[in-house]
C-alpha cells in the first residue's frame, strides 16, 4: 500500500512540471504582456519595472529563479490556521502580481480562495447527497415510476449545462419569486442557488453512477445472504451493497472534483462571487503572469491531489487493483 | 439507461448481418430515434434555414426587443433582430464546432490508440505512460489560457478542443485493437494465410468501428458544451459571428427584461444535448459496446 502510494505521488511530479513549465514558457511567447494595455511610461519607470519583476534576466533564469521560489522551503502547518498563505507555511512564494501593485499573488490567493473553496465544497456535498438519494431510489425501485422520475431528472441534470441553469434559477427563485438575492456572496442563504447549479451535473453524473453500480451488488450471492439471515431492507442497502456499490462514485470523484473547480469559472461569474475563478479568467486577460501562473499551479495541485486521494480510496476499497 | 432494457434481448434471425441487426435494434429504441430525428432537423433547419431568412438578421432599433409573437415566433433581442433566425444561425457555428472538433480528436484518437494497440510492447507502454500524465492535466484551464494568448480565433478553437478530447478515444481504441489482436478468428485468419492488410481492414477495423462510433457521439456533446462554456466566458466564437453559447451568454445578462432572450438559446442548446446523448445511448446498446462511456 505505502509502496503505491509512493509511487503515485512521484508520479504526480511530472505532471505538474509539465503544467508550471508549459504555463511558463506560453505566457513568455506570445505577443503582449502585462503592461502592453497600460499608458506608455516612462523609460525610467518602465526600467524600474523590469528590474523589478526581473524581466531583464535571461527568461531561462527567470524560470529556474521562479521555480526555486515554489520548492517549499519550511512546514509549519499551524500557521495555515491564519488563513491559507502557502508562504507562511510552506514558503511557497508566488511573487507580487502584476496588475496589483503592492499585493502579492500569495495574498491574493488567501484573500480569494476559501470563497472559492466553499463554493466548491459545497457543491460537492449538494452532488453527493442528491446523487448518491437519486441513484439508491432508483436502484431499489427499479423499473417503477420512482426509477424512470430519477433517471430523468438525472438525464437533465446532465443536459442542462450549468450556465444555462444557474440563469433560469434566477430568473425563477431571485427575481420572479424573490426568495434569494440574484448575486452576490454574504448571508449563508447566498450559497443556495450557486452551490445547487455547480453541484447538479454531477449529482446527476453520481446517481447514475449509483444506480448502475448496486444494480451490480444487489444481484450478488452475499447480498442474498444478507437478506437471507434476515437484515432488514435499509441495512441491506446500506451496510452491505452500498460499499460495492458505490466504488464508481469513488472513481468518479477526481474528475468530479476537478470538474467543480473549473465550473466554478462560471458560476462565480453568474452570480458575481469574489473567488479565485473569476480572478483566474480575469488575469489572465490581464497577462498578469505571476497571478496566471499563481493560480493555474494552485488549481492544478489540487486536482492532482484530489486524483492522488481517490485513488487511493479506490484501492482501498478495492485491493484487487493493486495489483493492475 | 432504460432504453437497453427494451433494446436488448432479441436474438439477430439467422443470416442477418450486424450492421443490420444493430439497426434493426436502434430502430426498436423510441428515445434514440426521436433524438436523431431532432438532429435532423435541428441541422437542417440551421443548414439551409438562415439562407431564407436573410432580412431578419437586420438590425431594427425602432423595433428593440419585443416577445414572440406572430411575426418573431421567439421574440426579437434588443437591436430588433428575430430571435429564431440568430438561433439558427448560432446553431450553424455551435454544431460545426461540434463536428470539426470531434473529428480532430477522431482522427487524433484514433491513429494513436491504433498504433499503441498494433505495435505493442514498449512502444505501446511508453505511448500510454503520455496520455496517463496527459489526462491528469487541467486542460479545460490550458485551453482557457490558449484562446486568451493566441486570440479567439475560431480555428484555434476547433484544435484546442480536439486535442483535448481525443485522449479518452486513443485509449478505447488502443483496448479494442489489443483485445481484437488475441481472438481465435484473427488467428484462424492468420492459419488461413490471409495478409497482414487484409486483416487489419477486414477483420480488426471493422470491429473497432462500434466503440468508436459510439463514443464519436458521446464526444459531439461533450466538445458542443466546452464550446459554449469558453462562449460563455467571452472566450469562444467572438462577434459578429454567435454562436449558441453566446447567445446564452447574451441572454443571461438580459433575461431580467427579456426573459426570452435566455430561454429560447437555453431551450434548444439543452435539446440538442439530450438528442445527442439519447442517440449515443441507443447506439451503444444496439451497437452492444460496454466500456464506451467513462
Amino acid at each position: 500500500m505505502l509502496r503505491f502510494i509512493g509511487r503515485r505521488v512521484l508520479q504526480s511530479i511530472p505532471v505538474m512540471l509539465i503544467i508550471i513549465t508549459g504555463t511558463f514558457f506560453m505566457q513568455r511567447f506570445v505577443p503582449g504582456g502585462p503592461f502592453t494595455a497600460e499608458r506608455a511610461v516612462t523609460p525610467e519607470v518602465q526600467r524600474n519595472l523590469d528590474a523589478y519583476y526581473h524581466l531583464n534576466d535571461p527568461l531561462w533564469k527567470q524560470y529556474v529563479d521562479y521555480l526555486w521560489d515554489l520548492c517549499p522551503k519550511r512546514f509549519h502547518p499551524a500557521a495555515l490556521a491564519d488563513g491559507p498563505d502557502l508562504k507562511a507555511a510552506f514558503g511557497i512564494d508566488f511573487r507580487p502580481s502584476f496588475k496589483y501593485p503592492n499585493r502579492t499573488v500569495n495574498e491574493i490567493i488567501a484573500e480569494k480562495l476559501p470563497v472559492s473553496l466553499e463554493l466548491g465544497i459545497y457543491s460537492l456535498g449538494v452532488a453527493l447527497v442528491l446523487g448518491i438519494t437519486l441513484g439508491v431510489l432508483a436502484a431499489v425501485k427499479r423499473n417503477t415510476w420512482v426509477d424512470y422520475v430519477a433517471s430523468s431528472a438525472a438525464m437533465t441534470g446532465i443536459c442542462v449545462p450549468t450556465f444555462v441553469l444557474g440563469p433560469l434559477l434566477v430568473l425563477a427563485f431571485a427575481i420572479h419569486l424573490s426568495w434569494f438575492n440574484a448575486s452576490g456572496w454574504y448571508s449563508p442563504i447566498d450559497r443556495v442557488l450557486p452551490c445547487l447549479t455547480l453541484g447538479s451535473v454531477y449529482a446527476a453524473y453520481i446517481a447514475r453512477l449509483t444506480r448502475g453500480g448496486l444494480l451490480e451488488v444487489l444481484s450478488q450471492d452475499y447480498i442474498r445472504t444478507a437478506r437471507a439471515k434476515g437484515a432488514s431492507e435499509p441495512r441491506v442497502i446500506v451496510r452491505h451493497a452500498l460499499r460495492g456499490g458505490l466504488l464508481p462514485v469513488v472513481s468518479f470523484l477526481g474528475p468530479a472534483t476537478a470538474g467543480i473547480l473549473t465550473g466554478s469559472f462560471v458560476i462565480e461569474t453568474i452570480f458575481q462571487i469574489p473567488g479565485l475563478g473569476r480572478e483566474f479568467v480575469n488575469s489572465a486577460f490581464n497577462r498578469d503572469y505571476t497571478l496566471v501562473l499563481g493560480t493555474v499551479i494552485l488549481y492544478a495541485g489540487l486536482i492532482v491531489a484530489t486524483n492522488l486521494a481517490a485513488d487511493i480510496v479506490q484501492v482501498m476499497l478495492n485491493p484487487k487493483l493493486k495489483f493492475e | 439507461m432504460k432504453a437497453s432494457a427494451t433494446a436488448m434481448p432479441e436474438s439477430p434471425e439467422p443470416g442477418q448481418s450486424p450492421g443490420k441487426d444493430a439497426w434493426r435494434r436502434l430502430r426498436r429504441n423510441r428515445l434514440a430515434l426521436a433524438g436523431g430525428i431532432v438532429l435532423i432537423v435541428l441541422a437542417a433547419l440551421c443548414t439551409f434555414g438562415p439562407i431564407f431568412s436573410q432580412s431578419y438578421q437586420e438590425i431594427h432599433l425602432d423595433l428593440g426587443a419585443t416577445p414572440p409573437s406572430r411575426a418573431h415566433w421567439l421574440g426579437t433581442d434588443d437591436l430588433g433582430r428575430d430571435l429564431f433566425s440568430r438561433i439558427l444561425l448560432g446553431g450553424r457555428i455551435s454544431i460545426m464546432v461540434g463536428l470539426v472538433a470531434t473529428f480532430v480528436a477522431l482522427i487524433i484518437g484514433v491513429a494513436y490508440g491504433a498504433i499503441a494497440g498494433f505495435v505493442g510492447g514498449k512502444l505501446d507502454a511508453l505511448m500510454m505512460r503520455v496520455v496517463d500524465i496527459l489526462y491528469a492535466l487541467p486542460f479545460t484551464i490550458f485551453v482557457i489560457l490558449l484562446m486568451v494568448f493566441f486570440g479567439r480565433n475560431i480555428f484555434l478553437l476547433f484544435v484546442a478542443i480536439g486535442a483535448v478530447e481525443w485522449l479518452t478515444m486513443a485509449r478505447i481504441v488502443r483496448g479494442q485493437v489489443l483485445s481484437i489482436k488475441k481472438m481465435e478468428y484473427i488467428e484462424a485468419a492468420r492459419t488461413l494465410g490471409l495478409g497482414r492488410r487484409r486483416i487489419i481492414f477486414r477483420h480488426i477495423i471493422p470491429n473497432v468501428l462500434g466503440p468508436v462510433i459510439v463514443y464519436t457521439t458521446l464526444t459531439i456533446p461533450a466538445v458542443m458544451l466546452l464550446e459554449a462554456f469558453l462562449s460563455f466566458l467571452g472566450l469562444g466564437v467572438q462577434p459578429p459571428m454567435s454562436s449558441w453559447g453566446v447567445l446564452i451568454k447574451d441572454g443571461a445578462d438580459k433575461m431580467e427584461e427579456f426573459w426570452w432572450l435566455l430561454v429560447f438559446p437555453g431551450g434548444i442548446f439543452s435539446l440538442t444535448l439530450f438528442s445527442l446523448n439519447f442517440l449515443g445511448d441507443g447506439l451503444r446498446d444496439a451497437l452492444d459496446v460496454r466500456a464506451a462511456k467513462d
